[in-house]
C-alpha cells in the first residue's frame, strides 16, 4: 500500500503541473508598460514554487516507496546530517529565495506605487457604488468639480453628486458608464467609493486596487495597445457584486477625441 | 512542575447523569463534546459547500428543496446572488471557527492535554466546561441567523466595513444577520479564551514529576503554543465584534467613514475608519490560521514518529519551528491587504516577514520528510492522513510563495488561487490532521477500534478528491477567476465554467466519501472491537492508561516521568520501544541534550 501511495503521489504531483507547463490556463495578455515586470515575477515565483513542489513531492513519494514496512534485519537510521543539515539547507536555500524574490518583487510593485504620475497625465475619476462602475473627465478645464454626496442620486442618475448650478468647474464634467483612454498615454486614475469597499481589477491591466469609502485613492499607469478590456469588481460588495463589471476601451488619441466628444455631447 | 498530588483533581468522580454527560468537568468529556460540536458544524459547513458548488457548475439547477433553507432566496429552487453569498458566508464561519478551532485544539486539547502531563484534570474545570457550553451557546446563535428577518450575513467571514457595519441597507442580512454573527463571534472568543486559559496553565504547572517541558509530546506544545495564539488573536476579535455591533444598535461609526450614499441614502454616520476593521480581522485572522494548522502539525508528528517507529530528527527543532510560526504570523497579517488602499509601503514591509514565514515551514516539512529516511513505516489509516498532510501542506505553502508578494497579488488578489491556497493549508491539511488523529486516538476516547479497510477507503477517496477539488482553483485564480461570485458573467471568465463543473463534481464525490467515516465512526463508536490499552505500541502517557482513561486518569496513580516522550527504535523488554513512565533504563541515542 505505501507503494501505491507513493505512485498516487507522483500521478497527483505530474498531473497538477502538466497544465502549468503548458499554460493551460494563464493571466489575460499584458497591456500595460508596467505589467511585464509583473509578469516576470510571477514566472519567476512560478518556477521556484513549481520546482519545490515537484522536488519536495517526488522526495516525499520516494521515501514512503523506500522506507515503509517492518524490512526485518534492516535497523532504523537517520537522514545523513541530521536536522542540522536541512535547517541550514531551508535557511540558506529557502532564504535567498524568498530575498531575491522579495527584492524583485518590491521593484515591480514600486513601478506602480512608488513612482509619481507625470504632469501631463491625463486624469480620469472612478467612483464606485452598489453595482457599477462610472467614470468622470474633468472637461476643456481640465477640474473636476467637488462631489456632494447628499446630491448623489441614482434615480436622478446624478451619479457624482455634481451640482453645475453652483460649481462652473462641474459644468463640464463629462460623466460616463464605460472607461476610454487613448493609448501610450498616461492615466492619473483618481479612485473614490460612494458606499462600500469595491475594488478595480483590469487583469490586463495588471492593476488592481481596493476603493476605500472615506479615503480617495490615485494610480497611473499607460496602455500599451488598443482593445476593449474588462474591469471587475474583487471586493465582496453585496448581492450584485458578482455582476460589477465595467469595459475599458483603449483607442488611438483621434478615436479617444472623438468618444470624448460625443460622451460630452450626451451630457 | 507538581508532583500530581498536588495537581489533583478538583472534582471526585461525577454522580448524576447530567454531571457526567451533559456540564461535565472532566476535560475527557469536555473534549469530546467539542469534538461532537466539531462534526455537527463539519455537516452543515460540508451541505452548504455542496450547494454553492452545484450552484457555481449549473448555475441554473434548480436545486430540490432549497427554498426551505430560506424564505425569499431561493424562488422556484434557484438560488439568488444574495443566497449565494449568505451560504458562503456560512460555510466559511462554521467550518473557520466550528471545526478547525474547535476539533484540532479544543477537542483533541481538551482531551489529551492533562493525560500527555500526567494530570488528573484541568486546573479550572469549571471554566473549561463554562468554555465548552460558551462555545456551544455561540454555535446555536450563529444557527439562529437562518431563522431571523432576512437569513444570514452575505458579507464573508471577514465581514469588511462598511458592507457590515450600515446596517440592512447594505443588502440582505446585512442587519439582524450582521449583528448575530458578531454577536456569536464575540461568544465563541469567550469560550476560547476560557479553553486557553486552562490549557495555558495546564502545561506551565500541572505537569507531572520528571515532566519537563522538553518532555512534553508535540501535540501537547503544538497545544500550548496555539493556546498563546488564542489568547492573543481572539482578544482582539472579540471587541472589534463588540465595535461592529455597536455600529449596528448604537449609531456609532467606528468603522463607517463619511459621507457615504447607500441606495441614495446618505448614511447617518461619520468618522470611521474603513480600514481599521482590516486591520483588527486580520491581526487575529491570520494568527488564526495558525491556529488551526499548528495543532495538526503537531497530531500528524505524533502519528508519524508512533509509525515511523523512531522519533523526528530533532524534536526541539520542530518546537522552535512551530514558535517562529506563531510569532511571525502576527507580523504577516498585512499580506491579506496588499491591495486594500493602505499605505504601500506598508506592503512591501508586510511582505518579507511573510515570505520569511516559508523557512520554519520549509523546516518543519524537511524534518517530516527527512525523518521518514531509515523509517520502518506502518501504512494504516492514521499514518495514511498523517503523510496526506504533509502532501498537501507542501503544495498550499508553496502557493503562499505567489501571495507573500505584493506585486503578484495585482494578478492573484481575490482570485480562486487564493481560496486554492487557504484551503490547502488551513482548511483541507488541518481536517487530514483531523482525520489523522481520530484515527490515531479513537481507540483511547472511546475505547474502541476503528474499520481499518473502512478507514482506507476513505482516505484514497478523500486524498484524490481534495486534489481534484482544489488544485484546479490555482488555474482558475492564474486566469483572474474573482471568488466570491455567484455566476462569471465577465467575458473573459465564461470558459473557465468547465472548470469549475469539474471541481463541482469532485466536491460532491469527496463530500460522499465523508460518509464512509461517519459510518465507520458510529459504528466503531458502538459496535467496534473493544481497544486495548495501547493499541499501537505508543510511548506517550496516553497509553500508560487504560482506554478509555477513568475519570481521573490514571486510576490514583501518580505519574512519573522517566523519559522524552519518543523513545523508539530501542531494545527493552517491551519490545521496539520504552513507555514515559516505564523506570527501564535503556541504551539510546534518540534523547536530545
Amino acid at each position: 500500500m505505501a507503494k501505491f501511495f507513493a505512485i498516487t503521489i507522483l500521478v497527483i504531483t505530474i498531473l497538477s503541473a502538466i497544465p502549468i507547463v503548458r499554460n493551460t490556463w494563464h493571466p489575460v495578455e499584458n497591456v500595460s508598460t508596467h505589467g511585464q515586470a509583473i509578469d516576470n515575477q510571477l514566472d519567476d515565483t512560478m518556477w521556484e514554487a513549481g520546482l519545490s513542489f515537484l522536488a519536495s513531492q517526488i522526495l516525499l513519494a520516494w521515501f514512503i516507496w523506500r522506507f515503509s514496512g517492518n524490512r526485518p534485519g534492516e535497523k532504523s537510521k537517520n537522514f545523513p546530517g541530521g536536522a542540522a543539515g536541512l535547517v541550514a539547507g531551508a535557511i540558506i536555500l529557502v532564504g535567498v529565495e524568498v530575498f531575491a524574490l522579495g527584492i524583485f518583487g518590491v521593484k515591480a510593485w514600486g513601478n506602480i506605487y512608488f513612482t509619481q504620475p507625470s504632469a501631463n497625465a491625463i486624469p480620469v475619476q472612478v467612483q464606485a457604488g452598489q453595482f457599477a462602475f462610472y467614470f468622470r473627465y474633468p472637461g476643456p478645464d481640465g477640474t473636476f468639480g467637488p462631489i456632494h454626496p447628499d446630491k448623489i442620486s441614482e434615480a436622478t442618475q446624478n451619479f457624482f453628486g455634481l451640482d453645475p448650478d453652483s460649481d462652473p468647474d462641474s459644468k463640464d464634467d463629462i460623466v460616463t458608464a464605460e472607461m476610454a483612454i487613448p493609448v501610450n498615454k498616461e492615466i492619473r486614475l483618481l479612485m473614490h467609493a460612494k458606499d462600500v469597499s469595491h475594488s478595480f481589477y483590469v487583469p490586463a491591466l495588471r492593476i488592481h486596487q481596493d476603493f476605500v469609502p472615506g479615503l480617495d485613492l490615485q494610480l497611473h499607469f499607460t496602455a500599451s495597445k488598443i482593445g476593449r478590456y474588462e474591469i471587475v469588481c474583487s471586493q465582496l460588495c453585496g448581492l450584485g457584486h458578482y455582476n460589477m463589471k465595467a469595459y475599458l476601451s483603449v483607442l488611438s488619441q483621434a478615436d479617444y477625441d472623438d468618444w470624448l466628444k460625443k460622451e460630452a455631447a450626451m451630457q | 512542575m507538581h508532583d500530581t498530588a498536588h495537581a489533583a483533581a478538583h472534582h471526585g468522580p461525577p454522580t448524576t447523569f447530567i454531571r457526567k454527560h451533559v456540564f461535565s468537568l472532566d476535560h475527557k468529556v469536555i473534549g469530546k463534546q467539542y469534538y461532537g460540536l466539531g462534526l455537527a458544524a463539519v455537516i452543515i459547513g460540508m451541505v452548504l459547500s455542496w450547494l454553492m458548488r452545484i450552484h457555481l457548475g449549473w448555475t441554473n439547477y434548480a436545486i430540490p428543496g432549497l427554498h426551505l433553507l430560506s424564505k425569499n432566496g431561493a424562488p422556484g429552487d434557484l438560488m439568488t446572488p444574495e443566497l449565494y453569498l449568505q451560504l458562503m458566508t456560512m460555510h466559511a464561519t462554521f467550518m473557520v471557527f466550528f471545526v478547525l478551532t474547535v476539533a484540532p485544539f479544543a477537542a483533541f486539547g481538551n482531551f489529551f492535554i492533562p493525560i500527555h502531563t500526567g494530570a488528573e484534570d484541568m486546573p479550572f474545570p469549571h471554566f473549561n466546561m463554562m468554555s465548552f457550553w460558551t462555545t456551544f451557546v455561540a454555535f446555536c446563535v450563529m444557527l439562529l441567523s437562518f431563522f431571523v428577518g432576512d437569513g444570514p450575513t452575505l458579507g464573508g467571514w471577514t465581514q469588511y466595513a462598511p458592507l457590515s457595519a450600515v446596517g440592512s441597507v447594505a443588502g440582505p442580512g446585512q442587519g439582524a444577520g450582521v449583528v448575530i454573527w458578531a454577536t456569536s463571534i464575540a461568544i465563541f472568543c469567550v469560550g476560547q479564551l476560557f479553553g486557553s486559559l486552562n490549557f495555558i496553565p495546564n502545561i506551565l504547572d500541572l505537569r507531572c514529576k520528571g515532566l519537563s517541558m522538553w518532555r512534553l509530546p508535540l501535540p501537547t506544545w503544538a497545544w500550548f503554543i496555539t493556546s498563546c495564539m488564542g489568547l492573543t488573536a481572539f482578544s482582539v476579535l472579540m471587541p472589534a465584534c463588540i465595535l461592529l455591533i455597536l455600529d449596528h444598535v448604537a449609531g456609532t461609526s467606528f468603522f463607517v467613514a463619511s459621507n457615504l450614499v447607500i441606495n441614495d441614502q446618505l448614511q447617518p454616520h461619520s468618522g470611521g475608519s474603513t480600514l481599521l476593521w482590516q486591520h483588527l480581522f486580520w491581526f487575529f485572522g491570520h494568527p488564526e490560521v495558525y491556529v488551526a494548522i499548528v495543532p495538526g502539525m503537531g497530531i500528524v508528528s505524533h502519528v508519524l514518529i508512533t509509525n515511523m517507529r523512531k522519533p523526528m530528527l530533532s524534536h526541539r527543532v520542530l518546537v522552535h519551528s512551530m514558535g517562529a510560526l506563531a510569532v511571525l504570523s502576527y507580523m504577516v497579517y498585512g499580506h491579506h491587504m496588499f491591495v486594500s488602499g493602505m499605505n504601500p509601503v506598508s506592503s512591501v514591509l508586510f511582505s518579507f516577514p511573510t515570505l520569511l514565514i516559508t523557512i520554519p515551514s520549509t523546516i518543519i516539512v524537511l524534518i517530516w520528510i527527512g525523518s521518514l529516511y531509515g523509517a520502518k513505516l506502518r501504512i494504516n489509516s492514521a499514518s495514511l492522513f498523517a503523510l496526506g498532510f504533509i502532501s498537501l501542506f507542501i503544495t498550499g505553502g508553496l502557493s503562499g510563495f505567489f501571495l507573500a508578494q505584493p506585486s503578484i497579488q495585482i494578478l492573484l488578489h481575490a482570485t480562486y488561487f487564493v481560496v486554492a491556497h487557504f484551503h490547502f493549508t488551513m482548511a483541507i491539511a488541518a481536517i487530514f490532521g483531523i482525520f489523522s488523529g481520530t484515527y490515531f486516538w479513537f481507540p483511547k476516547m472511546w475505547g474502541r477500534m476503528m474499520n481499518e479497510t473502512l478507514g482506507k477507503v476513505h482516505f484514497w477517496c478523500t486524498f484524490v478528491g481534495v486534489y481534484c477539488v482544489f488544485m484546479p482553483m490555482h488555474y482558475l485564480g492564474l486566469a483572474g477567476n474573482v471568488r466570491r461570485y455567484s455566476s462569471f458573467p465577465a467575458d473573459y471568465m465564461a470558459p473557465l465554467v468547465g472548470v469549475h463543473q469539474f471541481i463541482t463534481i469532485a466536491a460532491l464525490f469527496t463530500g460522499a466519501a465523508q460518509l464512509i467515516f461517519f459510518y465507520n465512526f458510529i459504528h466503531s463508536r458502538f459496535w467496534g472491537p473493544p481497544a486495548p490499552d495501547n493499541p499501537w505500541q505508543g510511548t506517550s502517557l496516553e497509553w500508560s492508561t487504560t482506554s478509555p482513561p477513568p475519570w481521573d486518569n490514571f486510576g490514583g496513580r501518580h505519574m512519573v516521568v522517566y523519559h522524552d516522550p519518543y523513545q523508539y527504535g530501542v531494545q527493552s523488554s517491551t519490545g521496539d520501544y520504552v513507555m514515559q513512565d516505564s523506570p527501564e533504563q535503556v541504551k539510546t541515542e534518540n534523547e536530545e541534550p
